[in-house]
């Protein structure tokens, strides 16, 4: 058991982190959001400069073969920053099912415009109305026609799908759910641009008889749900990531606030009662920051307790980002119910990052049929 | 007198007056608005306070000579539970429950005759001028100045957190006239219009995406020595007077009962869409159920200080547990609503394609209305405040 980096994780994470702090502080992130795609495409192209799109690609696709740690220390940095660049989307998402299901035509064709940030991807699976958390109950329908496939049917808030280059659209087909590729701008789509409640723009995707070629479709009609289940743990462990990346920072301008806010001729953070509520945010913090990497260790292990562990972790950080993010907000009294202080979009980052890919109680509903946690050998 | 779980014969009776009324003269689309969670612009407050106005029952809690009624204790709590389970708006707090009662107990007869018959009526709308960057929970360390300069007074400085000011003809402020004594002394309770020179308005943009907080400047602003409240520097008692809320009120027990119904109605719904699974129906039910014993607990603890208040008694700091346990409970019910919207909830409101999503108007308003939820946690006193009174007065710590 080894909870230590090697030597070129702590760089990269060092440098994620400094990236984070000269590049992307929140009047950097207020300006992101107020260009039209809704993120900054400079601070994209940094990103991609830096390597990180490619980090978890294979060698062979140009990428850097980097694992489940890497993406946690990246993750966790873009949490500081409440990044609003489609790193989840394209290189988590989209990336992770590329890289499990595209044969190598597919990925030649998309792997390298991802890492030189030159093409943008989007999952879109969500559905409404619909069961909030599947990947097997859609209403959306791939159904076979000659020389390809009919795509029919509607996504909700798709991370990322305002921008995106390219699709890959979950359906419904005759024999299971089916993965495909779909240019966005295909004769029969409808795209609406949505904003987050988190500030990261979404859209919802209107299907209606969209015709796609044979080749659209991703890996086999049919194995799509397992790819989905898989991609998910990936995105959750990435999302407990990010999360303590926000709980962190949103921890530690709490404290600052403590110590700086004076009422009643005292700093507030002289106030015992308000001492122990910050003393049990930290707590949070650090439970979360065992179960982040937990995820990441957890990743390449197999199937049945792979999933269970990223049930628990996704369930605590749930539960400690609700806590953490409206602790943040109520030390902070009214200032922190505003959209000026950094500290309102933490809470509902982490508010966002609870309802993504199965909430607490989605998971906790997983573990109780399973009968619990499989121990650590 | 024995215990007794009923209300009256006269108490039904009257609840059904009342409930009559609400069933008649609620305008459908005001009630769709609050079912939905939807935003209430100002039109729609100042549409339904005159409503209640032509009725007699837009400032019940008032003098009766000012357009009060004389109802008991009981009386108005069932007034404030059906206002609540008919949807209906509530009414603009600062005109009704704040400057209102001030100005009927502590002004002169010519201020009554002037603001009161306009305050009921929303003629004037009025915000509350208190917190400063400086004076939050401690009320009392309000800097802005007023300089007594022949018939006026001069004020510089400034508020925040001003809920629509952007809306409001007047304001009424606490302000600094004398810094030599105790904090709480030379403070003076005034009223000013918003249209006076030298006021400046800045909006706050909030987290649920609505800009009604404001900061508001003062830079040499004029208020006629006519517009204060009772003496100078007397304005901490007057203002201690006007937070200590109406007690019958505070916990809004029948709120939190009409969005229990509302999420009652929404599991079953969701259910039989087959949105949710027979195992997250269950449980959500039986998570409502939790609520719904804190809340008949919180129901009773409210009765028996409405009873007390019948009698002439009770202790104070019964309004304090009905705060925090209050807000605690209208807090989580705003989770529960949440958690039934998952990632579909994501997308903020759209007020240009609102109506697309039909009878789901909830799910894009459930997000926004759980973070605007927080406030009640913290306005009013927040909750470590009603604490620390709790701990003073009942424990003697
Ligand atoms: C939505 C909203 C609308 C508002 N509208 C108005 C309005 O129209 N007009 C107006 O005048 N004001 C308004 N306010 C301001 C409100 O009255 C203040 O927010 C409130 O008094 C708390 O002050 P503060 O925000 O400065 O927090 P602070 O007083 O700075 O408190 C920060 C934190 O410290 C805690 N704390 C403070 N003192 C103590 C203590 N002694 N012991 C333990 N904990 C303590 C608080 O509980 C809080 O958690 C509004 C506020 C909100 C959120």
């Amino acid at each position: 058991m080894d909870f230590d980096l090697n030597d070129e994780q702590r760089l990269l994470s060092e440098s994620v982190n400094r990236f984070i702090a000269d590049r992307y502080d929140f009047h950097a992130r207020e300006a992101a959001m107020k260009q039209p795609e809704g993120f900054s495409r400079e601070i994209w192209a940094q990103m991609a400069e830096m390597g990180l799109l490619g980090l978890p690609f294979a060698e062979a696709d140009g990428g850097f073969g980097c694992g489940p740690v890497e993406t946690m220390l990246v993750m966790e940095a873009l949490g500081k920053g409440l990044v609003l660049e489609p790193y989840l989307a394209t290189v988590v998402l989209a990336g992770g099912i590329l890289r499990r299901v595209a044969n190598e035509a597919q990925r030649a064709e998309r792997v390298p415009a991802i890492i030189t940030g030159d093409h943008v991807m989007a999952l879109a699976h969500q559905e409404w109305p619909g069961p909030r958390h599947t990947t097997n109950r859609l209403m959306t329908r791939g159904v076979p026609v000659d020389g390809g496939w009919r795509l029919s049917g509607a996504k909700v808030a798709v991370i990322a799908g305002h921008a995106a280059d390219e699709l890959v659209v979950s359906a419904a087909t005759p024999d299971g759910v089916g993965l495909f590729f779909v240019d966005p701008r295909a004769d029969g789509i409808v795209r609406t641009t949505r904003a987050g409640y988190d500030g990261v723009r979404l859209a919802d995707i209107a299907f209606a008889d969209v015709h796609l070629k044979a080749s659209a479709l991703l890996g086999t009609a049919g194995g799509g749900g397992a790819v989905l289940d898989a991609v998910f743990e990936e995105a959750n462990a990435a999302l407990a990531a990010e999360a303590v990346g926000i709980m962190q920072d949103v921890l530690g301008m709490t404290a600052d606030y403590l110590r700086t806010r004076t009422q009643f001729g005292v700093a507030i953070g002289s106030f015992q009662a308000l001492q122990h509520r910050a003393v049990d945010m930290l707590m949070q913090v650090e439970l979360s920051r065992s179960m982040a990497m937990l995820a990441a260790m957890s990743l390449d292990r197999p199937t049945g307790e792979r999933r269970l562990h990223i049930a628990a972790v996704k369930a605590k950080i749930g539960q400690a980002g609700r806590f953490v993010g409206q602790q943040a907000v109520q030390l902070h009294g009214a200032i922190g119910l505003t959209n000026e202080y950094k500290i309102g979009h933490g809470f509902k980052r982490l508010t966002a990052i609870d309802a993504l890919f199965g909430d607490s109680d989605h998971h906790l509903d997983m573990l109780a049929e399973a009968g619990g946690v499989p121990a650590i050998a | 007198m024995t215990m007794n779980l009923d209300f009256t014969d006269a108490d039904r009776a009257f609840r059904q007056e009342v409930r009559d009324f609400l069933a008649e003269a609620l305008p459908s689309d005001l009630r769709r608005k609050m079912v939905e969670r939807r935003h209430l612009g100002k039109d729609d407050i100042v549409r339904w306070q005159r409503i209640l106005n032509a009725r007699g029952w837009a400032v019940p809690a008032w003098p009766v000579e000012w357009g009060g009624q004389p109802w008991t204790p009981t009386q108005r709590y069932i007034f404030q539970e059906e206002m609540a389970l008919a949807h209906a708006p509530e009414g603009s707090p600062f005109n009704v429950n704040m400057i209102g009662p001030v100005i009927a107990r502590f002004g002169t007869d010519e201020q009554k005759r002037r603001f009161l018959p306009r305050i009921a009526n929303i003629d004037d709308w009025w915000c509350q001028g208190f917190s400063e960057p400086g004076a939050g929970s401690d009320l009392a360390a309000l800097k802005t100045s007023a300089v007594r300069d022949g018939d006026d007074y001069v004020l510089n400085g400034q508020k925040i957190w001003t809920t629509q000011a952007q809306h409001a003809d007047w304001m009424f402020a606490l302000v600094r006239t004398d810094n030599s004594g105790r904090k709480q002394q030379g403070i003076t309770f005034l009223l000013l219009e918003m249209r006076t020179p030298g006021i400046t308005i800045r909006p706050i943009p909030s987290i649920d995406g609505i800009a009604d907080l404001n900061e508001v400047f003062f830079d040499d602003v004029r208020v006629p020595v006519a517009n204060r409240i009772g003496d100078e520097g007397r304005g901490w008692d007057y203002a201690k007077q006007l937070l200590g809320h109406e007690r019958s009120g505070i916990a809004r027990i029948g709120l939190s009962k009409e969005r229990l119904s509302q999420l009652r109605h929404l599991e079953a719904d969701l259910h039989e869409r087959g949105i949710l699974s027979d195992a997250e129906r269950q449980r959500l039910r039986r998570r409502l159920a939790e609520v719904e014993v804190e809340l008949r607990a919180l129901e009773l603890t409210q009765l028996r200080v409405v009873a007390a208040d019948s009698h002439g008694g009770g202790a104070n700091s019964a309004a304090s547990i009905l705060k925090v346990r209050g807000t605690e409970l209208q807090q989580r019910m705003t989770e529960l609503t949440l958690e039934l919207a998952g990632p579909a909830g994501l997308p903020m409101p759209d007020h240009h394609h609102h109506d697309d999503r039909g009878a789901d108007g909830w799910l894009e308003a459930s997000a926004p209305f759980y973070f605007t939820m927080r406030k009640v946690s913290i306005f009013g006193g927040s909750n470590e405040i009603q604490k620390n009174i709790i701990a003073k007065t009942v424990l003697g710590l």
